[in-house]
């Protein structure tokens, strides 16, 4: 079904304030949907109170908002229920695997990564090399900056405990075929962890078809709130990883010199949960379901195309992924610093990224100091797109003038 | 002229495209300070030089856009044959009129004028003030013997 960019609007509250406004930064973080806002406001003024505590029937409403935010990600990813732990990002997600395996990893063992990656997603495992002795490889990219399943083969080994890539890259917008990668690293015993950040606004994620270890996504990119993000992780996985934090709600019993834990996802939630943030974020899911991702792909694509085709016609420009299978172009105005460049942009009111966008590997790899980033979503149009080129088009003309 | 006329005048340019007092040296009597903006990849690092409480040399070599770049060739001009005292203050007037607070133009005046434009991109502050800062720590650490 395509999607209709002047009904969408009318669902996100910011466009009532800034009509004008031209968002191409949901690669850094959506825009969030009415639906969502009324959700987190409903807890707020309507119940406000703690889960899995109170002997009353507001902490039990409470409690089965939050728990049935649970089974609707569950659903989302097709996981199991108690596969799913309620984190505060993607970086808390990914970083509280890694440090599970702290105590798992010896000298000699290997873990691959790739030049792709968010910081999120390798520097953790970095630490964890460090820490452990572990040996930290890199998938060697090809021509366009892709994770291939050949070069991941040759990176691969008796050695590989770890597998930690990108499902999406967050400047290339490339789609990692994780599917191969996840079964050659099976072969050799491996857990594979994929960062789905970039993934879960755009891709159906189906984790029991991909038969991955672990998978994190976040809230605040596909249109929840901030501060709510996802860990999924095999049940039996999870339960053999020791708690990070230690407080109230993770226990089972507690006496002066020792401790028991709970399974599985609550030995991971210690203290209060994020209690308006999965409330707010099971609504974002139901919300971008309805409108559905095959409907999700098509429009933004689409666009994707629209503006790539407009902008290769610009002279003075660099484009470093016209084959991005995700809305995303990340590129530069040749001789002019990205942050130069996007004082333009600033100016026309067209929000998009400059910089290295948390991933300096793949910024080094393409030899450039930052670089300039628009991604397209279900509310951007073709108008939008325009506005862009234009944008672009301005600062090859006003930086070329001096 | 509009608000991106204002942040790239033309003097700004000029000073990107040739820099005054522009490559370090490698001189043990000049005091060195690196500042690195983490977010957006910008690396300064300036030289001073002070003798009898003047400063007698700036020098700075750094990467990062045009207002960054620019800014330490500005400061290093406006600064140099000052004291101390006069450097900086010179400096906490530049920061004021980048913030858009008063400042007085009989203590910060030519080149550096130019920067005031940058008040309306709160987002470029940091650029305009890495060079600035930089020396600003140069001073209020290095102690002359």
């Amino acid at each position: 079904m395509m999607i209709d960019v002047k009904k969408i609007r009318q669902q996100f509250p910011i466009y009532d304030a800034n009509p004008d406004l031209v968002y191409l930064d949901t690669a850094a973080s959506s825009l969030k949907p009415k639906a969502v806002i009324d959700v987190v406001d409903h807890y707020y003024s309507k119940l406000g109170v703690n889960v899995h505590r109170g002997v009353y029937g507001l902490s039990y409403e409470a409690t089965d908002l939050y728990e049935a935010a649970r089974t609707t990600v569950a659903k989302f990813l097709n996981a199991k229920f108690e596969e799913i732990v309620f984190t505060r990002g993607t970086t808390a997600a990914l970083n509280l695997v890694a440090s599970s395996y702290l105590e798992k990893l010896k000298p000699g063992d290997e873990i691959i990564t790739s030049e792709l990656e968010h910081h999120s997603s390798m520097l953790p495992w970095l630490q964890v090399a460090k820490k452990t002795g572990a040996v930290l490889k890199y998938v060697e990219l090809d021509q366009q900056g892709r994770i291939t399943v050949e070069a991941f083969k040759a990176v691969l080994s008796d050695r590989t405990k770890v597998v930690a890539l990108t499902y999406v890259s967050n400047v290339m917008g490339y789609i990692t075929p994780v599917k191969p990668i996840i079964d050659l690293a099976h072969e050799k015993g491996a857990v594979v962890i994929l960062d789905a950040a970039q993934a879960a606004p755009h891709l159906a994620i189906d984790v029991t078809a991909l038969n991955v270890d672990f998978l994190a996504f976040s809230g605040h990119k596909v249109c929840g709130p901030t501060g709510i993000g996802v860990l999924y992780g095999k049940r039996h996985l999870l339960n053999q990883m020791s708690p990070i934090e230690f407080g109230g709600d993770m226990n089972v019993t507690v006496d002066k010199f020792d401790a028991t834990w709970k399974e599985a996802p609550y030995r991971f939630e210690a203290g209060t949960p994020i209690i308006a943030g999965a409330i707010g974020l099971a609504r974002a899911i139901e919300y971008i379901s309805e409108i559905g991702f095959d409907s999700i792909h098509e429009h933004v694509s689409k666009l994707h195309a629209y503006a790539l085709a407009k902008l290769k016609a610009v002279d003075g420009i660099e484009i470093y992924n016209e084959t991005a299978e995700t809305g995303i172009i990340a590129f530069n105005v040749l001789g002019v610093h990205p942050h130069d460049a996007a004082s333009i942009f600033d100016q026309n009111k067209v929000c998009i990224r400059a910089g290295h966008h948390c991933a300096q590997l793949i910024t080094k790899w393409l030899k450039q100091i930052a670089t300039l980033r628009a991604t397209f979503y279900i509310y951007n149009d073709e108008k939008d797109a325009d506005l862009f080129v234009e944008s672009v088009k301005e600062a090859v003309r006003f930086f070329g003038a001096f | 002229m509009g608000n991106l006329e204002h942040l790239y005048r033309q003097v700004i340019m000029d000073h990107y495209k040739s820099p005054f007092n522009k490559g370090l040296v490698a001189d043990p009597t000049y005091f060195t300070v690196n500042l690195h903006n983490p977010s957006c990849g910008d690396d300064m690092t300036v030289q001073i030089k002070e003798s009898n409480g003047i400063v007698t040399d700036i020098r700075h070599e750094g990467t990062g856009c045009s207002i960054c770049c620019s800014s330490a060739s500005v400061m290093s001009i406006t600064l140099k044959n000052k004291t101390k005292q006069q450097a900086l203050d010179i400096i906490h007037d530049y920061y004021h009129m980048l913030t858009n607070e008063p400042y007085d133009q009989t203590i910060l005046n030519g080149d550096a004028l130019a920067y005031h434009g940058v008040a309306q991109f709160p987002a470029r502050i940091k650029c305009a003030t890495l060079a600035w800062k930089a020396t600003e720590q140069a001073l209020l650490a290095n102690k002359e013997e």
